[in-house]
């Protein structure tokens, strides 16, 4: 350690602020850095790789014959329905971790770099599309092995999926501020779930809508749940992008307005 | 850029002071964890911030690391302002907490290789400084394995080695061996004096005099958020004393006696316990403790045990404030030996 000799504090080049570049370089730094931490604990990749299996497996058995008739033609319906429950679900987690993470000692040593300020949780979104994308691909094999051929072919799936990461990353910014702003990882965990929890399933993602009672028709037609989950069957089934489509990604895109500088702010604050 | 040269200038002039704290004020709620601290550091040297648990230490260094925004008062960094120029600081600074900063579910090379990416190294050159850091810290035999197995030592050296990454002239240690073993604190010592050497000034917090005695050109104590005494580790001795001899005596009878002894021998003020049998006296010159010895054995005084006593934090707070270190500051008092922390 004594050949290195300390370069004194006068004769430093010093910048005043980290530049572009330098914030997409440790964004991405911190993203890498997510996937690591991914690959050294893979069991927490359990909610993105069993329960897309297990979700479409059950209710697609379940469900198929009531409402369909037989599972082969229930699977156009509920493979967009619990692609889009499973990866919204997910995006839960980045709220969590990012508690977690930022309780941690190490979250002080980030703070204290000279890096962008934003790198952290920038870094925390951006692996997360990771997740999503597990999920997406495991959800549409699933369907896959089931029987399910959607008819918009594979480009329109591929398409489908997209549309899903790109929601749901829109999505994770509002986990990513209760994240922020919450005392403790499972209160995230907790109030996230009761919000989402309804959501999900008081849509159209299992059922016919016109089954419903008209109190919770009125809900489940409004529910942003619902529009996503049309525009996804619209793009496999039927290969076209309908008025649903627009309407998610104004959605994705007023969330992500209204909630990014929201988390920013908050973040900076406490960063 | 004309501003950074700008800047710099300003740096090149007061390079002397690597930190320069002025009335720093932190406020938890009701509670003044920080009430005014002045700190001065020189560059190149080891400055220690002593004090007991809850004197506002830890809270002080987040101040001036910029992690905890001053609510009153200002701190400068080589000249930089720590709420202006928050990016400046942190390129010109190395913080080792109180608790490892690193990360636990990942391997020391990959701790180390990210937080070097993280300060603009390359991949390659960012793998070439792990190793080297490692392999000076001894942890490269353990370098692949996850930090859940690292021992408390290690981890301090590997939180130690993070911070060392981009040779920041100026490194916080907050407390670096506190809960280490004794072999441990001492190869901790070494490796911050070899550091001092390199050109870097230290800036470390302790609970131990001792630790403070050893390394650090200059001495801060504060307590309740304030500093209560500035200055070298023998101006701080000389305020507080020596050594103390303690003597029991096996008679309580012989109290009295004994005391006039001692008195005459090292001619100082011998106190005797308020529970009796011991007597306590300030020790300048060891020497003369066999003369003592003589001359209560000559007198038929019997001692049923004899030490002598270091300074300890509690003393040198009892000296200074008037009050001890533990009972006042800390409310897990009861739950603590009052001997631990010395």
């Amino acid at each position: 350690m004594n050949q290195m000799k300390i370069i004194p504090a006068a004769d430093r080049q010093l910048r005043k602020n980290a530049g572009l570049g330098q914030t997409v370089r440790n964004s991405l730094t911190m993203a890498g850095r997510g996937l690591l931490k991914i690959r050294r604990t893979p069991e927490q990749l359990f909610d993105v790789t069993l329960q897309p299996i297990i979700f479409t497996l059950m209710f697609t058995y379940i469900f198929g014959g009531a409402i369909s008739g037989d599972v082969k033609s229930y699977l156009p319906v509920i493979i967009p329905g619990i692609l889009v429950q499973t990866v919204i679900t997910t995006s839960i987690v980045t709220g969590v971790q990012l508690r977690e993470d930022m309780d941690k000692g190490v979250f002080d040593r980030f703070k204290s770099l000279p890096i962008a300020r934003i790198a952290p949780l920038a870094g925390a979104l951006l692996a997360d599309t990771v997740r999503y994308t597990i999920a997406t691909v495991l959800t549409f094999s699933m369907g896959y092995v089931m029987g399910y051929r959607p008819d918009g072919g594979f480009a329109y799936v591929v398409l489908s999926g997209l549309l899903v990461i790109v929601c749901s990353w829109s999505i994770s910014w509002i986990f990513a501020f209760f994240g922020v702003i919450a005392r403790t990882a499972s209160s995230v965990q907790g109030i996230s779930m009761l919000a989402l929890f309804p959501l999900t399933f008081l849509s159209n993602a299992f059922v016919p809508v016109n089954t419903l009672p008209d109190w919770l028709q009125w809900f489940a037609k409004i529910n942003p749940v619902s529009h996503l989950i049309t525009a996804v069957r619209r793009l496999t089934n039927d290969g076209a992008f309908g008025w649903d489509f627009t309407v998610t990604l104004i959605g994705a895109a007023v969330i992500v307005i209204i909630f990014a500088p929201l988390t920013v702010r908050a973040y900076m604050r406490r960063a | 850029m004309n501003q950074n040269k700008a800047t710099t200038e300003i740096a090149k002039k007061k390079v002397d002071w690597a930190v320069e704290a002025r009335g720093l004020v932190k406020q938890f709620g009701t509670y003044r964890a920080v009430d005014g601290i002045d700190l001065n550091v020189r560059a190149g040297t080891v400055y220690g911030v002593l004090g007991p648990n809850g004197a506002g230490k830890t809270t002080t260094i987040r101040m001036l690391t910029t992690l905890l925004r001053p609510d009153a008062g200002s701190a400068r960094v080589f000249g930089h302002d720590v709420t202006k120029e928050p990016h400046i600081v942190r390129q010109l600074i190395g913080v080792t907490g109180q608790y490892a900063s690193v990360d636990e579910s990942l391997s020391a090379t990959e701790n180390l290789v990210i937080f070097s990416r993280l300060l603009g190294l390359g991949r390659a050159e960012s793998r070439r400084k792990s190793a080297e850091l490692l392999e000076a810290f001894g942890l490269t035999e353990a370098a692949k394995r996850p930090l859940k197995n690292f021992s408390g030592g290690m981890r301090r050296r590997l939180d130690l080695a993070a911070s060392l990454i981009a040779q920041p002239p100026l490194i916080f240690l907050d407390e670096p061996t506190t809960g280490l073993d004794p072999r441990t604190r001492n190869q901790m010592w070494t490796t911050i004096r070899q550091l001092v050497d390199t050109g870097s000034t230290v800036l470390l917090t302790t609970q131990y005099l001792q630790e403070a005695d050893e390394l650090a050109d200059r001495i801060a104590v504060i307590d309740r958020g304030r500093v209560v005494a500035e200055g070298t580790a023998d101006d701080l001795k000389a305020s507080i004393g020596q050594s103390s001899l303690q003597l029991r005596i096996q008679d309580p009878k012989d109290m009295e006696c004994a005391r006039r002894i001692v008195e005459q021998e090292l001619r100082v003020t011998a106190v005797a316990s308020p529970e009796g049998g011991q007597l306590t006296a300030p020790l300048a010159d060891a020497d003369k403790v066999a003369d003592l010895l003589i001359t209560l054995r000559e007198a038929d005084i019997h001692l049923a045990e004899l030490s002598v006593q270091k300074p300890t934090l509690d003393e040198v707070f009892l000296a200074i404030t008037g009050h001890s270190a533990q009972t006042e500051t800390s409310e897990k008092t009861d739950a603590e030996d009052k001997g631990a922390g010395l």
